[in-house]
């Protein structure tokens, strides 16, 4: 009853009463109205395309193929802590205005890494050797990059890695990859049959220390005339190539252990060779290397002087997202960055909600020869 | 004077109308660049300087609110839904505040650079901790769903006002100016 007016009394304020086709009909369109915004929402959020491949959905798979390791990235999760700076000669500026390049010192912080999700992987000379730094510019600007040791990436696109990942996880029942499943997946992608033989032909080091890091996507800088050039960076070391042994047996943690003996030794140091591209240089594919011939301008020396644990190290609770840019270094349109970002960003954040267990390189290992 | 009665000022209105699209957007970014992997560094970069701008328009649109009060509800509200309404506005200029606030303070939790545009960034406003980071980012969420469903119910309630009830209360947040008397139809 009392509703009933008050419904009559709430329609009539303008005066009309409403006919009751006519409320109904406003109501709907209200509805409609609302729902409309609501699936837009929606929409954006990706809740219709259950099968894109996203941030966390890129995750999950790190996390199906590896497991969970509470508080570990979910890729590269073995690793150490470094510290030390970066000497810039003053050869960088002509091509970036970033500060990082104006003759002086920077402090870099870092982590020496193993590919793979596993934080007790064993040490292994065909594991993916990562490299990620911060440089701290002078204005408070950060430069982080995320480099590995393989000279061409052997994946083109997020959703090729995505699909070699599971591809590659062991069958349940076997134990081992599917072959067929593999052998499809190369079927398709020629790029990275193509990659793996330049990987293959590259002579594999003996340790972290004279392991050449590639910054893997192209880049461009930005210099003082607003010039966009087209660049690709490395990591060359001064230590001397030593050839990595095929068959000795090694400890677990032979790569860390040597690496950790050899920063207390004296502290190792990397060119960093700025790659110059041509107008024409294929900059969205980081399977495919550049020409010989383009110039190489070394820009500065790395010296990285310091080692610690992941489970003291402030590396740690650093992500190494390769669009942390300083001003003059914008991204290409390779698409691997975006998403590399991306993941990067999602692993970061799940991460940093678990509780860390604790490192296979403990702080007595580190400290071990200092 | 008596067009005020009627309407919120023009400087009001311009920041309700400026922020609603800013705050629809930034919403729709938001919840995009987390399931994107193509577009996320590119919306990314335009998150963080929205989220920065809504902060200070926010400031600015609370100290114009407390010095032009609004002008009258209709008279058909009851005090039940006066209270709702206005308990609803400072909700919203509450997330407004505290959505760009926990981003800020993420970020910095994170130790990531607050960069706004080029070389030029915000200083970190909370320590590095990882942990702390965990738990802003989750209620940066929260907030955000939060405030995309006050969003939602507060354009119910102008479309029931405007279509079921009818007593012109989009009129007082109209961006032309509505003359006081006689001008105005009621339909």
């Amino acid at each position: 009853m009392n509703n009933q007016r008050r419904f009559l009394v709430r329609t009539v304020g303008a005066g009309v009463e409403l006919g009751k086709a006519s409320a109904l009909a406003r109501f709907a369109l209200i509805g409609v109205a609302l729902a409309a915004v609501t699936a837009t929402f929606a929409y954006v959020g990706g809740w219709f395309t259950p099968n894109e491949l996203t941030p966390a959905r890129f995750a999950d798979g790190f996390e199906r193929v590896n497991g969970v390791h509470s508080g570990f990235r979910r890729n590269h999760a073995k690793g150490v802590g470094v510290s030390g700076f970066f000497e810039s000669n003053g050869n960088g500026v002509r091509l970036s205005k970033a500060l990082v390049f104006r003759a002086g010192r920077v402090p870099v912080i870092g982590r020496f890494s193993l590919g793979g999700g596993h934080p007790d992987a064993a040490d292994t000379a065909a594991a993916v050797r990562g490299l990620g730094l911060q440089f701290s510019l002078p204005d408070g600007e950060l430069w982080r990059t995320a480099m590995i040791h393989l000279p061409v990436f052997p994946f083109s696109t997020p959703e090729a890695f995505y699909e070699q990942m599971l591809a590659s996880q062991p069958d349940a029942r076997t134990g081992k990859p599917d072959p067929a499943t593999m052998a499809s997946f190369l079927a398709r992608h020629p790029e990275t049959v193509r990659a793996m033989t330049v990987i293959k032909n590259q002579p594999v080091s003996s340790g972290f220390d004279n392991s050449t890091f590639h910054g893997l996507n192209a880049f461009c800088f930005i210099n003082s005339a607003g010039d966009s050039i087209p660049v690709r960076w490395l990591l060359t070391p001064m230590q001397p190539f030593e050839a990595a042994s095929a068959s000795a047996a090694h400890d677990k943690n032979y790569l860390f252990d040597s690496l950790i003996a050899q920063i207390h030794r004296q502290p190792l140091r990397w060119h960093l060779i700025v790659i110059v591209g041509q107008p024409g240089d294929p900059t969205h594919d980081a399977t495919i290397a550049w020409p010989e011939e383009r110039d190489n301008l070394d820009v500065g020396t790395l010296t990285l002087d310091r080692v610690e644990s992941d489970d003291t190290s402030a590396a740690t609770d650093l992500n190494f997202d390769p669009l942390v840019l300083p001003a003059g270094i914008v991204p290409s349109d390779d698409p691997l960055l975006s998403a590399r970002s991306a993941v990067y960003s999602q692993s970061f954040t799940r991460r940093a909600g678990e509780t860390k267990q604790p490192s296979a390189i403990t702080p007595l290992a580190a400290r071990k020869g200092q | 004077m008596s067009t005020q009665r009627l309407q919120f000022t023009s400087f009001s209105r311009l920041l309700h109308w400026t922020m609603a699209a800013m705050v629809l957007t930034m919403l729709c970014i938001g919840v995009a660049m987390v399931a994107s992997l193509a577009d996320y560094h590119v919306l990314v970069s335009i998150h963080r300087p929205v989220g920065i701008a809504i902060l200070i328009l926010v400031v600015v649109r609370f100290v114009n609110r407390l010095l032009n009060p609004p002008p009258p509800l209709p008279a058909t509200m009851s005090r039940a839904e006066r209270l709702a309404a206005t308990g609803s506005e400072f909700t919203m200029y509450g997330l407004m505040f505290a959505l760009p606030l926990v981003g800020w303070g993420m970020l910095s939790a994170a130790d990531y650079p607050v960069t706004l545009y080029g070389s030029l960034h915000l200083p970190a406003i909370l320590p590095h901790n990882v942990t702390l980071y965990a738990a802003l980012r989750k209620g940066h969420t929260v907030l955000a769903y939060l405030f995309f469903m006050m969003f939602v119910a507060h354009v119910g309630a102008i479309l029931f006002h405007t279509l079921i009830v009818r007593d012109g209360v989009l009129r007082r947040m109209a961006p032309w100016n509505i003359r006081p008397q006689g001008a105005t139809s009621t339909d």
